[in-house]
């Protein structure tokens, strides 16, 4: 499409619709300037950036549901904004975790008292059988086989003496 | 878990272990409203009263209502970190009557508690520290995972939350240029190294503060046990062996070197406190290989706390300009090292 005041093709078009009557204007680069019609294609490149970002900056990002915090200021801080952050973000707590921590990630210490019994036998399987993997490895055997006879005992608890002789 | 008492004075100047926990159900304290952190810290002194029966008894020191001059004081002596100081906003710390224990609230995290002992005790500041997290552990719900353990705001704490440091004073390793062995060495096993004062701080006196890195897949006592029994033994015995060598090739030179810092303190007028603390470690090094015999090394162990800006103005009960507190820091090295 040619330009409507010379034969220069054409780079702006509008649209202008004022009072039920239709209108369209087609500029050439020249007259769209002198005109003082913002040409899109000649915006600088951190207006255009900054209007693409914008949208997914608000939109796509997720936030942790508990406190607000994303994904970019953990990043950012290498702190949490909430222990729900934990799991808000899990894959890149694993990632973030296991690059401060030698490539550990799970617990193997002390747990609290206060949680449930079950909780605790599952929690307690999974420490030893880090514990025994780390033995073998070391060649430990001796360590190895006690490991793995309280792994037996975790998984098959067997009846004290005392319960046996309750009446 | 590992028996040990206090032994390596000569070289260990202190030992520490801390423990990171956080309440349940709140945020981490840098995304807190106040008024988020003072229900943490009522929460906290709560579980802190409750557990007195099982634990030893604490002292209260409420931050934001405390002067900046016995906040600093409380820094210098290791009770608080720096940011714990000049921080605002509702936090404090609960101090023990011998200072030997302290637990900050609303620091990076809820609560850290840490235990503080001379000489190579890390095993007994950890007994301490267990027995006052087992006390609080009833009255209050700390975060936890499954996965991830006792939940910190920072990653490098995460599992145990538990870090074991060790004070070191090494002037024979930094005189014979074998420090960079030490630090290589520390990174090998995922320990760091930082200055007197922690993390940020440059190693003043020759002074170097070595702490597990990680926190994480193991256990308390595994890490207890890899720190008490690899690296610091390790580095005593290399310190030591730095100190005889030097005896043994140039006593004149060393000993003219520590006695020169001694005759120094012992009459100079004005002194600065990096001065002070390159001075003192050099008499220090004195004491502890007999070239020294009229001064004791817990006045020199005292002296590294008391030079500071903070005590010398506690102490006279006053703020001090600079010159005045180089004056009396002089005059307190002159008292206590025997000087004129």
């Amino acid at each position: 499409m040619k330009c409507d005041q010379c034969n220069r093709p054409a780079v702006v078009h509008q649209v202008i619709i004022s009072n039920g009557t239709h209108r369209e204007i087609h500029l050439c680069e020249i007259h769209a300037t002198e005109a003082g019609v913002p040409n899109p294609g000649k915006q600088p490149i951190n207006k255009l950036m900054a209007k693409i970002k914008q949208p997914i900056a608000t939109s796509v990002m997720p936030k942790c549901p508990s406190c607000g915090t994303t994904l970019t200021h953990i990043r950012k801080s290498s702190l949490f904004g909430c222990p729900d952050c934990y799991d808000a973000f899990a894959q890149a707590t694993r990632l973030l975790v296991e690059s401060v921590q030698a490539g550990a990630h799970q617990h193997v210490g002390r747990n609290p008292k206060n949680i449930d019994a079950t909780t605790t036998i599952r929690y307690e399987s999974r420490r030893l059988v880090e514990e025994l993997d780390r033995a073998v490895r070391a060649e430990q055997y001796e360590r190895a086989a006690k490991i793995k006879a309280k792994l037996a005992e975790l998984a098959d608890p067997r009846p004290t003496e005392d319960e046996g002789d309750a009446s | 878990m590992t028996a040990e008492t206090p032994v390596d004075m000569d070289i260990v100047l202190s030992s520490r272990a801390r423990l990171a926990r956080n309440v349940t159900d709140l945020p981490f304290v840098h995304r807190m409203t106040d008024e988020q952190r003072r229900r943490t810290m009522t929460q906290v002194t709560h579980a802190l009263d409750s557990a007195a029966a099982h634990a030893e008894p604490l002292e209260w020191v409420d931050l934001e209502s405390t002067s900046a001059l016995d906040r600093r004081v409380l820094y210098e002596r290791h009770l608080i970190s720096r940011p714990h100081a000049d921080a605002t906003g509702p936090r404090g710390v609960a101090v023990a009557e011998d200072a030997s224990l302290s637990v900050m609230v609303n620091e990076e995290d809820h609560v850290r508690m840490h235990a503080i002992a001379p000489g190579r005790s890390v095993a007994s500041c950890f007994t301490r520290i267990r027995q006052l997290d087992e006390a609080m552990e009833p009255f209050v719900d700390w975060a936890w995972h499954q996965t991830w353990g006792y939940q910190s705001a920072c990653p490098t704490n995460a599992g145990t939350g538990v870090r074991f440091s060790a004070m070191l004073h090494l002037p024979a390793l930094r005189l014979t240029r074998e420090l960079d062995k030490v630090r290589q060495a520390a990174k090998d096993l995922h320990l760091a190294v930082r200055g007197y004062y922690g993390e940020g701080s440059e190693s003043s006196g020759s002074f170097f503060q070595v702490s597990n890195q990680i926190t994480l897949g193991r256990s308390e006592e595994e890490l207890l046990d890899t720190f008490v029994n690899s690296i610091v033994p390790g580095v005593v015995e290399y310190e030591r062996a730095a100190r005889a060598a030097l005896l043994k090739q140039d006593r004149t030179t060393i000993a003219d070197r520590v006695l020169r810092d001694l005759a120094i303190l012992r009459s100079a007028q004005l002194v600065k406190a990096d001065e002070a603390m390159r001075r003192l470690s050099m008499i220090r090094l004195g004491v502890c290989i007999d070239l020294i015999p009229d001064v004791e090394l817990g006045t020199v162990n005292g002296l590294f706390r008391e030079i500071q800006a903070g005590h010398l103005q506690q102490a006279a009960g006053t703020t001090l300009s600079q010159n005045e507190a180089r004056a009396a820091r002089a005059t307190l090295l002159r008292q206590r090292l025997g000087g004129g």
